[in-house]
């Protein structure tokens, strides 16, 4: 099992839950991020003090899924989430030791 | 706690004591007029050859509040309190960082309490009663002798409004005064400290300027060249002056301004100053606070001519352009010298253009109004840009930036604008009862007159009141209270849980 987290756009969310919704995967946990990469900042102006703002407003994604699924659900969001301009995130892949669905029990691959 | 009230026991106590050795008192005999805030009356001290006396003989008809002037200016009060609570207090409000959001609601909030009642107590009888040209006296302390039938005299002779009205009408301007000062020292100061300068400030600084500038015996004592130089005599100094200030320009905005000036420099800068974000939470509370203040406005300048007149829609029609030339003139500025128009900057613009207008409103003309809030809203962008960083001081939310530039803009450019050349209406002579001949750089000096009193009185006060709250329990907050914001350490509470 592999633990996929993706660092996206806030905007192509819907556009990433769609992608991956359509592979089967039946659930995402998205967080409200801030950070920063390679796109820079801005800056703001309040009755002339500016402040530069470095980190920009991102979303996070985390999605588990099985062995074998992982690279298409990379690849998918992956498409989901591009325009081709700078800012558009990241994706961490990172081996998932345990699954359990708190629910029945039930562990590992049944668990996703 | 404790020794908190008693603090304040003792300094209410002592401020009366003060006022009291400052004022020797010889205003034993009440005179039954009524206090107004007004335009000062140009006395032609030729022969009294145009006065026709006989023509003033009031028929004998007890004279009575007109119904129509008392309803507008229960609604006028009504409305300058919507300028300070929540007008003012979020316009501010949404200015501070997050964590200091409800300290500055609870500054404004407590500030407008603490200052109605201290109005009731002694404000209204020391600024509005007579004295010397610079206090009033304590035949009213505690409204007494104020009954639902004692009238306030308006600026037409034989028109009055009740007394009540007008002590409540006067008493959101001396609310909402000290309420401005916060914005100078915001996201550092000590919740009991404002307190403590309020009741100071408020005693030593508004009630003397109010009475300085607005105090006069009504337009009924002048009925002729001699009567009016005896009336004109027991009016306070500026207005013996001849400075004009319609609704508070020296009163309200320089005298707040200079305070908020003085107390950011003996303050301090706030931790972080050009260092860390200290940008506005939320400029959506600021726009909304600055349109109630722009509304209240409508009570403050239109309310200030105590009749529902054709005056008075004057004073509306310029008090409206005036706030919106302002904002276009902000808006403008900022675009062509920084890039990007903002919101913060329009409703700068806006409330800019209202403070400089409020002194002119009752002589300016349409076109004059949207002339001195154009050059408002320019001066005022370029005070709290390019001035204020050059200077280096920390004036947290631009009172003096705002306030005290555009209300010294605004006095000094009262003189140009009431001119009956460039449109204005010119100073009414209440003697000959017709338009007095007007010279600008007469009314030049009058006015600098007020400007520079009001700077130096302030100025004078502010500075002592400071050392002195300082002194007996500190001005500032701890470094880790700052850090951690006001809401939490000062109030026990967040603004937001979300």
């Amino acid at each position: 099992m592999k633990l996929i987290t993706a660092v996206v756009k806030p905007f192509k969310l819907d556009d990433v839950r769609e992608a991956l919704s359509e592979l089967g995967v039946s659930g995402v946990t998205v967080t409200e991020v801030k950070g920063f990469g390679r796109q820079k900042g801005h800056t703001e102006l309040y009755r002339g003090a500016e402040y530069v703002v470095d980190f920009l407003p991102k979303a996070k994604i985390e999605v588990a899924v099985t062995d074998e699924r992982t690279d298409i659900a990379v690849a998918a969001i992956s498409k989901a989430a591009s325009t081709g301009k700078i800012g558009d995130g990241k994706i961490f892949v990172t081996a998932l030791e345990q699954v359990i669905r708190i629910r029945t029990g039930e562990t590992g691959d049944e668990a996703l | 706690m404790k020794s908190l009230i008693s603090t304040f026991m003792l300094f209410s106590l002592l401020s009366f004591v003060g006022v009291a050795a400052a004022e020797p008192a010889s205003s034993a005999v009440e005179i039954k007029t009524l206090a107004n805030p007004s335009a000062p009356v140009t006395v032609s001290m030729e022969a009294s050859a145009v006065v026709a006396t006989s023509a003033e003989a009031a028929p004998a008809v007890v004279p009575s509040a007109n119904k129509g002037d008392t309803a507008w200016m229960i609604v006028a009060t009504i409305l300058v309190i919507l300028m300070v609570i929540p007008g003012l207090a979020l316009f501010y409000g949404g200015m501070v960082r997050a964590k200091n959001m409800l300290s500055v609601l609870m500054q404004v909030f407590v500030i407008f309490s603490l200052t109605a009642v201290l109005w009731a107590i002694f404000g209204y009888s020391v600024a509005f009663t007579e004295g010397s040209a610079f206090f009033g006296g304590f035949d009213k302390l505690f409204l007494k002798g104020i009954t639902p039938e004692s009238l306030a005299a308006t600026f037409s002779k034989g028109v009055y409004v009740p007394e009540y009205i007008y002590v409540a009408f006067q008493l959101t301007f001396s609310a909402i005064t000290p309420a401005l000062i916060v914005g100078a020292f915001a996201e550092r100061v000590k919740f009991s400290a404002v307190l403590l300068f309020t009741v100071i400030w408020f005693t030593f600084s508004y009630l003397p300027l109010a009475h300085m500038v607005w105090y006069w015996a009504g337009p009924d004592a002048y009925t002729d060249a001699a009567a009016a130089e005896k009336a004109g005599a027991t009016a306070g100094f500026l207005f013996q002056k001849g400075a004009l200030d319609f609704a508070g320009g020296t009163v309200v905005h320089i005298n707040a301004g200079i305070a908020g000036l003085v107390g950011c420099l003996m303050i301090g800068k706030r931790i972080g100053f050009k260092k860390e974000s200290l940008a506005p939470h939320s400029v959506t509370m600021t726009m909304v606070g600055a349109s109630l203040l722009w509304v209240g406005w409508f009570g403050f300048n239109v309310g200030s001519n105590l009749e529902a007149n054709g005056l008075a829609a004057l004073v509306f029609v310029n008090t409206l352009l005036a706030a919106a030339a302002a904002t276009l003139g902000w808006v403008f500025a900022e675009w062509l010298l920084r890039g990007k128009p903002s919101m913060l900057g329009g409703a700068s613009g806006a409330v800019a253009g209202l403070v400089a207008i409020t002194p002119a409103c009752g002589w300016a003309g349409p076109a004059g109004s949207i002339l001195l809030g154009l050059v408002a809203g320019v001066v005022c962008f370029w005070s709290v840009t390019s001035l204020k960083s050059k200077l280096g001081y920390d004036d947290s939310l631009d009172a003096f930036g705002v306030h005290g530039i555009g209300g010294i803009l605004g006095a000094l450019g009262t003189a140009v604008v009431a001119s009956p050349a460039l449109g204005g209406t010119g100073v009414w002579d209440y003697v000959s009862n017709s338009v007095a001949e007007y010279s600008m750089i007469g009314q030049l000096i009058s006015q600098s007159w007020g400007v520079i009193v009001a700077i130096i009185w302030s100025g004078i006060v502010s500075y002592l009141a400071y050392k002195f709250v300082d002194i007996v329990i500190g001005l500032r907050v701890p470094e880790e209270v700052e850090r951690e914001g006001l809401d939490v350490s000062s109030h026990g509470e967040t603004a937001y849980h979300l």
